[in-house]
């Protein structure tokens, strides 16, 4: 069958293409099309039956002359070719190279939609990642296996720290890291690009990245392939050849626009905004290929970027993300307006694995009380902050008054930082003791007697 | 035998001539299993729990003749299953860390031995109905597994085997039926059988729910309890704590079995009950928690078709150990990733929709599948139940979305959580106000009995110290703390105490994630015992702020992490002590006065 060429497409519109009385093709099967000016373009079976079969073609189908349309089943899903040889290069969405240099060849070729986990099969994530981010490693850890998404927006400087991520991210004790890079960019600008390989190659690491490029003005259907081509890669250099990964993948926004465009193609009954029903199974499919595998060595720790429409959190993507993602890095236009570096909003933030990767046998004994304290003094200093405007400054009892000094401070020495400062988990912690020693001691419920004996450098009480 | 005609997406058009709504089928080369959801003269419309890919047009399928149906016997404990009932553990070791398509693995294992008792009054000759006992099998060291007649069946006992080891499908005894189609039959009785997960399992009659739930959670047994049998919603959005409250649950309360249903979730959520379970102790039984729990998990990356079913392949697991008499605890995480299952196969079915996509029938199949929650005279004559207790997830956490609003209407028991608490790590972040329970006159019955009379008055005054506080904040939010008298100052500053004292329960925290019933009412009298004391003296014309200041006031808010519920004789004796703190103010405004 592959290599048959039919020429019976009885219809083609927006993407989509009907082909007449070709029996038995497999569902999910890729397809191969050539325009009558000769053209390649692929495709994926999404309906078949024996009188016909629906084909979304990746590169649309405009300018498609049904009658001088030959079509191919290639008989298989998409694919890509793996090897060792992967570290290093560049690819696009469809897992083609795109560094001028030979295609990947193997015998070993991975079909891109990966196979679920078997949730038996897991091994929880526990190690500690020390991003050299005080706002991350404080309050937010991530841990090893992790996927930890940066919900940002435009003009936000989501790159610069993922890029910083990238280069501090290591294990504590670790002198250097151990991470190889998966990069994968869907409908990103060309500058975005070229940020990112700039900064792989000051870091001297461009030969432990792979990147997969899909960028704006390239195919908006190849978006759906290229999360899943440089996942392929990613499982393989995890769990067949044992890396440490770290995935890098934006934006997840224009990812769900291009899943939204083919479903309206498809007349899928939309739910919220015009985005499938299925957004979340899909993103789903995409998340959940981060994490551990029982007696593997390897992990892949995810770092998606998504940038909210309008700045909601409440807009579909962010929030089925935020549902499925074990917690999230949120940055705000308030911090970044008081140039405040990395603008991390950390009220809404979140790492649901914090609990269980930060504490005695992990960073240090008083961290996860100290990041929990941190979260209700600047809860409390944030009211604080709002009763001062309403009623003034001078208004405020001495002990508000405290909070708002406290809110300020944290705000430009905790949580900001520079772009190329490494703190230590420990340099962190310190910080924030000398933080919560603006506070009485007496007003930190959240951290015991012991550690307030050990840490705390400021009065008892006022 | 039947064959595909069209594939599109998990759907597939069989043509099928004999089957039957809701009948299995196996699908493929692949043999991949799925149901029938819809029929046209001689095709049928087929769902499939596993990825359709690769499938062709032309290909066999036929039908198996049973409707999606469990396996029920000794090998439940401790499993964990799919959705549609296959051991992950086992299909692991057989083909590998991914799922692989078309794996037949039995639910219940076939070679293993269980030690049967049979039960000393049973007789030759005796007539048995469904849900009679035949005898027991010691599971797990917590768990006396009883052996049941299968539901339906009823008639003469021929022969029932001697205590012995039994693989499952052994006979046990044999039965020769007096009703029905199939009267004078001779049924073989085993260790297990099988039972339809959308039919709900026959018991006598509905018993009135009497006994709370503990949970060990302060703001739920305390504030807005669950009643064994009762049912209940955890609606909030994203990183609000659902989870892990659901998994506190799962821990601590004094069920005798725990279904865990990972619907739709994060796949290192199961990985964690998994990894804790083992190592925790029944706070009640002080065995291996492991030992009563069993995991039900549609993961959001596996198939949606096989989502839909894994709430009632749990709801099915609980009713049948109801049905031996136990007290059962279900919880779902998430009822909304079921509930979009549903939409997506209605989408594709081409189904009206009526609001955000979900069809019309929403509504009332949620109703029927929190209608199998309850407590039950059972069919031989004991007690069990059934509690339900789901998560809510709505988008972008709008309590007014479809789901959200129907279960609001079937549920007991509403525990809200809110975004605000849980932005200040506050948990777990049950909203004081939104939430409700319709369970207080029963709960209050047994606090009295077992705990304290003065339950209920003192749970209703402390509630309303937390509504009047919210005034009060707003005034303050308004116009300044300044502006508050100072009984308002004292009412705000009791509200704190009970907020971070009592209702602020930190689940990793190991003496705090626990509260026995006698511990969480020492707290609240506690509380409301400083209350009491500080506003005597506001009326005697104290000022608020030096209350306030009392040293007291941190020490109480720390008792919780300090004493375990072994331990609280010393936790009564701090609180004995609250009216010397107060003492001595109390002699100098006592004169002034
Ligand atoms: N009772 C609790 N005690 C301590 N931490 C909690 C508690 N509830 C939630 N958390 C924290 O909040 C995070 C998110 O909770 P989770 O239950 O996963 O939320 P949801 O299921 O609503 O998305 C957890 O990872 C944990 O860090
Ligand atoms: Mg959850």
């Amino acid at each position: 069958m592959k290599n048959i060429e039919f020429r019976t497409a009885t219809s083609a519109q927006g993407g989509l293409i009907v082909m007449g009385g070709v029996p038995g093709v497999a569902a999910g099967s890729r397809v191969q099309l050539r325009d009558h000016a000769g053209r390649l373009r692929s495709g994926l079976v999404i309906r078949a039956a024996d009188d016909a079969v629906l084909v979304e073609v990746f590169e649309g189908t405009d300018e498609l002359d049904l009658e001088r349309t030959w079509v191919r089943f290639l008989d298989e899903p998409f694919k890509l070719p793996v090897s060792r040889d992967i570290l290093g290069r560049i690819f696009n969405g469809a897992g083609l190279p795109r560094d001028g240099r030979p295609p990947i060849i193997s015998a070993d070729r991975r079909d891109v939609n990966g196979e679920p986990l078997n949730p038996a099969a897991r091994a929880y994530p526990r190690e500690f990642i020390q991003t050299g981010i005080s706002a991350i490693d404080g309050m937010n850890s991530l841990t090893r296996g992790q996927k930890l998404p940066i919900f940002s927006g435009g003009g936000l400087p989501h790159n610069r720290v993922a890029a910083q991520i990238v280069r501090q991210a290591k294990l504590l004790g670790e002198e250097a890291s151990e991470f190889v890079v998966v990069f994968a960019a869907f409908g990103a600008s060309h500058a975005d690009a070229r940020f990112f390989e700039e900064s792989f190659e000051e870091s001297g690491v461009l030969n432990k990245v792979v990147m997969f490029l899909n960028l704006a003005d390239e195919p908006v259907i190849e978006r759906l392939l290229t999360p899943r081509a440089a996942l392929t890669a990613a499982e393989y250099l995890a769990f067949d050849l044992d890396y440490h990964v770290l995935v890098v993948m934006t934006d997840m926004t224009a990812y769900a626009e291009a899943l939204r465009e083919v479903a309206v193609l498809r007349g899928d009954v939309p739910a919220r905004k015009g985005y499938p029903g299925y957004l979340y199974s899909d993103l789903a499919e995409i998340y959940e290929r981060a994490g551990r595998i029982k007696n593997r060595r390897g992990s892949i720790t995810m770092i998606p970027v998504l940038s909210m429409p309008s700045d909601d959190i409440t807009h579909p993507i962010p929030d089925l993300t935020g549902y499925i993602t074990e917690g999230q890095i949120v940055l705000g236009r308030e911090l970044a307006n008081q140039n405040v570096y990395p603008p991390v909003t950390v009220l809404p933030s979140l790492s649901r694995l914090m609990k269980d990767g930060v504490g005695k046998n992990f960073t240090r004994e008083d961290h996860p009380h100290v990041a929990s304290q941190l979260f209700a003094s600047y809860a409390k200093a944030l009211e604080v902050r709002g009763l001062a405007a309403i009623i003034g400054a001078e208004e405020l009892s001495d002990a508000d008054r405290r909070y708002l000094e406290f809110a300020n401070a944290f705000e430009r020495k905790f949580i900001g930082q520079g772009e190329d400062e490494d703190r230590s988990v420990y340099e962190t912690l310190n910080l924030a003791w000398d933080l919560l020693s603006m506070l009485p001691g007496d007003a930190l419920i959240r951290v015991s007697e012991e550690e307030l004996a050990k840490y705390h450098k400021g009065v008892a009480s006022i | 035998m039947g064959k595909i005609l069209e594939i599109n997406g998990p759907l597939v058009k069989l043509e099928l001539p004999e089957t039957v709504l809701g009948e299995q089928v196996r699908v493929g080369r692949l043999g991949l299993v799925g149901e029938v959801i819809g029929r046209d003269g001689n095709t049928a419309l087929a769902q499939l729990y596993e990825d359709t890919a690769g499938l062709r047009p032309g290909e066999e399928a036929h039908g198996l003749g049973w409707p999606l149906s469990v396996e029920l016997g000794p090998g439940l404990l401790g499993a964990i299953f799919d959705g549609v009932q296959r051991p992950l553990q086992a299909v692991w070791e057989q083909s590998g860390d991914r799922m692989a398509r078309g794996v037949a693995v039995p639910s219940l294992p076939r070679d293993k031995r269980w030690r049967f008792v049979p039960e000393p009054s049973r007789r030759a000759g005796a007539m048995l109905s469904g849900g009679d006992i035949l005898g027991t099998v010691q599971e797990t060291e917590s768990i006396l597994h009883r052996i049941m007649v299968p539901p339906l069946l009823h008639g003469e006992l021929l022969e029932l085997a001697p205590e012995g080891d039994y693989t499952i499908e052994e006979a046990i005894g044999r039965m020769r039926l007096v009703e029905g189609k199939n009267s004078g039959q001779i049924e073989k009785l085993q260790l297990f059988h099988r039972w339809p997960v959308r039919t709900p399992r026959p018991f006598r009659q509905r018993d009135h729910a009497v006994a709370p739930l503990i949970t060990g959670q302060r703001i739920l047994d305390t504030f807005y309890p669950l009643l064994k049998g009762g049912k209940a919603a955890i609606p909030g959005p994203f990183g609000a704590g659902k989870t892990m409250l659901q998994q506190q649950i799962a821990r601590w309360c004094n069920a005798e079995i725990v279904i865990y249903v990972g619907c739709g979730e994060r796949g290192n959520e199961l990985t964690d009950v998994l990894e804790f379970m083992p190592e925790l102790k029944d706070p009640h039984t002080g065995r291996p928690l492991m030992e009563r729990t069993l995991l039900v998990a549609n993961t959001s990356n596996m198939p949606v078709v096989a989502r839909e079913a894994s709430v009632y392949v749990g709801i099915t697991l609980a009713e049948y150990f109801r049905d031996q008499g136990l007290d059962v605890v279900m919880v779902a995480d998430s009822t909304s990733r079921w509930a979009e299952a549903l939409r997506e196969v209605a989408g594709r079915l081409g189904q009206m929709p009526v609001e955000e996509g979900y069809p019309a029938y929403l509504g009332s199949r949620l109703a029927a599948f929190y209608e199998r929650a309850g407590r039950v005279e059972t069919l031989s004559g004991g007690h069990g139940s059934v509690t339900l207790i789901g998560a809510v997830s709505p988008p972008g956490g709008d309590f007014s979305e479809p789901v959200t609003s129907h279960t609001k209407e079937i549920i007991q028991t509403f525990w809200a959580l809110s975004k605000e608490l849980a932005d200040a790590r506050h948990y777990p972040s049950v909203d004081w106000l939104e939430s409700f329970s319709g369970y207080i006159g029963s709960a209050a019955k047994w606090w009295a009995e077992n705990v304290d009379p003065n339950w209920e008055a003192a749970r209703a005054e402390a509630l309303d110290l937390l509504a009047a506080s919210e005034e009060l904040q707003r005034i303050v939010n308004l116009v300044g703390v300044e502006a508050l008298s100072s009984e308002q100052r004292w009412t705000l500053e009791a509200a704190g105490l009970i907020k971070e004292g009592l209702l602020q329960q930190s689940a990793i925290d190991e003496i705090d994630s626990f509260a026995s019933p006698e511990k969480q009412y020492a707290l609240l009298a506690a509380m409301l015992e400083i209350f009491h004391q500080g506003m005597k003296l506001v009326k005697l014309g104290a000022p608020a702020r030096r209350l306030i200041q009392m040293p007291l006031m941190t020490q109480a808010r720390r008792w919780k992490s300090q004493h375990t519920s072994e331990d609280i004789a010393a936790l009564k004796v701090k609180i004995a002590a609250i009216p010397s703190d107060f003492e001595k103010m109390m002699l100098e405004y006592e004169q002034t006065a």
